[in-house]
């Protein structure tokens, strides 16, 4: 027992370690695309990290989306912005902004505010239930079995509309601001071709499973969409585009179907409870899915389409 | 010192370094990164912190937060880059105009 948590221990101030390493490298690293590449292995370290905090569920948000979706994206943006500015401009710009002596007192900034809030954590008390109890007391009404997905769709639902609210807006600003998507490359080379046959049905099967077993146990709506979300990107890649006759109100119907669905059911249990969100605890099982099925299928397809880029051009607005 | 304050104290030390890389840096896509770390920082803050509850289980409020803001920060980088991207495409350069150091 003494020898296991040694050994859990070094392995704690190891991954800590690793964590600010990696992290300083990806921040400092003078070629932009290896401080992209470092980003997504931080996010893999932060995975690592969530599953020795007893957090499974935010672990599995992080691999599919902190590491895997935000790297695609970043991925992409520096593609693009590569063709848009001549490269080695940006070492340049770097260097002849930022004057030596500054970069003291930035630094003596940063370790003054990590020093202050330091203090702050170490003079936190080391026992602290929080809302714990609560949830504990309270998880036989909420139609499921798994705390996190109690608090996530019941005990704070709004949160949760509010958040789909906020997918959805950032894929407004994204297709507002125009510009293009990305474009169609070359033909996928036969690796990738094959990958995205093999591992998109994977992926779905994988994201309805997550869907289900989010009820008793860590999975969701977030980590079910993520992995739909992610499916999207490798179809994308591999230089598969949905059909334009699809691109118009049936993309549009799957992007608000969670937010939708979260507004129609907040204003009938509105009506039915009198209160914003508040399940009857015989019904919470079922609605919960319900809501969690249309979340997940927005989701994916919202991050999708952040990751496509510009909005895409449906048959009527090409005539 | 237990597993929550070591993980607690490495979130306000990403957070620092991030604050550190975000001034420093004036191309925008590094100021995106560094929000980002910055970001996985406050996030390592709260689930650690979470942990204080002796042999119990976890407090799940602070692991859903989480879960809301790790969606929440893809949508807003994804937004982030275009408006990047739209910048450059007009100015040919990926960063903000700095009028005081001309």
């Amino acid at each position: 027992m003494e020898a296991l948590t040694l050994l859990g221990w070094m392995f704690d101030g190891l991954l800590g370690l690793g964590l600010l390493w990696v992290a300083w490298r990806a921040l400092t690293s003078p070629d932009l695309f290896r401080a992209i590449v470092l980003f997504i292995a931080f996010g893999l370290l932060m995975a690592l990290a969530w599953v020795r905090l007893e957090a499974p569920d935010v672990a599995l948000a992080e691999a599919a989306i902190g590491a895997g979706l935000t790297g695609a994206l970043l991925l992409a943006a520096f593609a693009k912005l590569s063709s848009i500015t001549a490269s080695g401009d940006e070492k340049q710009a770097d260097s002849a902004r930022i004057y030596s002596h500054q970069l003291y007192w930035i630094a003596a900034v940063a370790l003054l505010v990590a020093a202050g809030l330091g203090y702050v954590i170490l003079s936190l008390p080391p026992y602290a239930a929080g809302l714990s109890v609560e949830v504990a007391a309270n998880l036989q009404t909420s139609g499921v079995s798994h705390p996190v997905t109690a608090v996530l769709l019941n005990f704070r639902g709004y949160d949760t509309l509010l958040e789909m609210v906020v997918l959805l807006v950032a894929l407004l600003g994204v297709w507002s601001l125009g510009g293009p998507a990305i474009g169609r490359g070359s033909a996928p080379g036969p690796v990738l071709d094959m990958m995205a046959r093999v591992l998109v049905p994977l992926l779905i099967m994988v994201a309805a499973y997550l869907l289900w077993v989010g009820a008793h146990a860590p999975g969701g709506a977030f980590q079910a969409g993520a992995v739909l979300g992610a499916a999207g990107v490798l179809l994308l890649l591999a230089d598969w585009r949905p059909r334009a006759g699809l691109m118009g109100w049936p993309l549009r119907l799957m992007l608000v179907a969670g937010p939708a669905a979260f507004v129609v059911m907040a204003a009938l249990l509105y009506m039915v409870e009198g209160r914003l969100l508040a399940f009857p605890p015989a019904q919470a099982g079922m609605l919960i899915l319900m809501l969690e099925t249309a979340a997940t299928v927005s989701i994916g397809v919202t991050l999708a389409a952040l990751f496509l880029g510009g909005r895409p051009q449906s048959d009527k607005e090409h005539t | 010192m237990s597993t929550s304050l070591l993980y607690a104290l490495v979130g306000i030390g990403l957070f620092s370094l991030s604050l550190y890389g975000l001034i420093v840096h004036s191309h925008l896509l590094r100021k995106i990164l560094a929000l980002n770390i910055m970001g996985s920082g406050i996030f390592l803050v709260l689930v650690a912190l979470a942990g204080r509850t002796g042999e119990a289980p976890p407090d799940a409020v602070p692991h859903a937060m989480v879960i809301t803001g790790i969606v929440v920060a893809v949508s807003a980088t994804a937004l982030a880059l275009t408006l990047m991207l739209k910048l450059a495409a007009e100015t040919g350069r990926a960063e903000l105009p700095d009028e005081g150091r001309e």
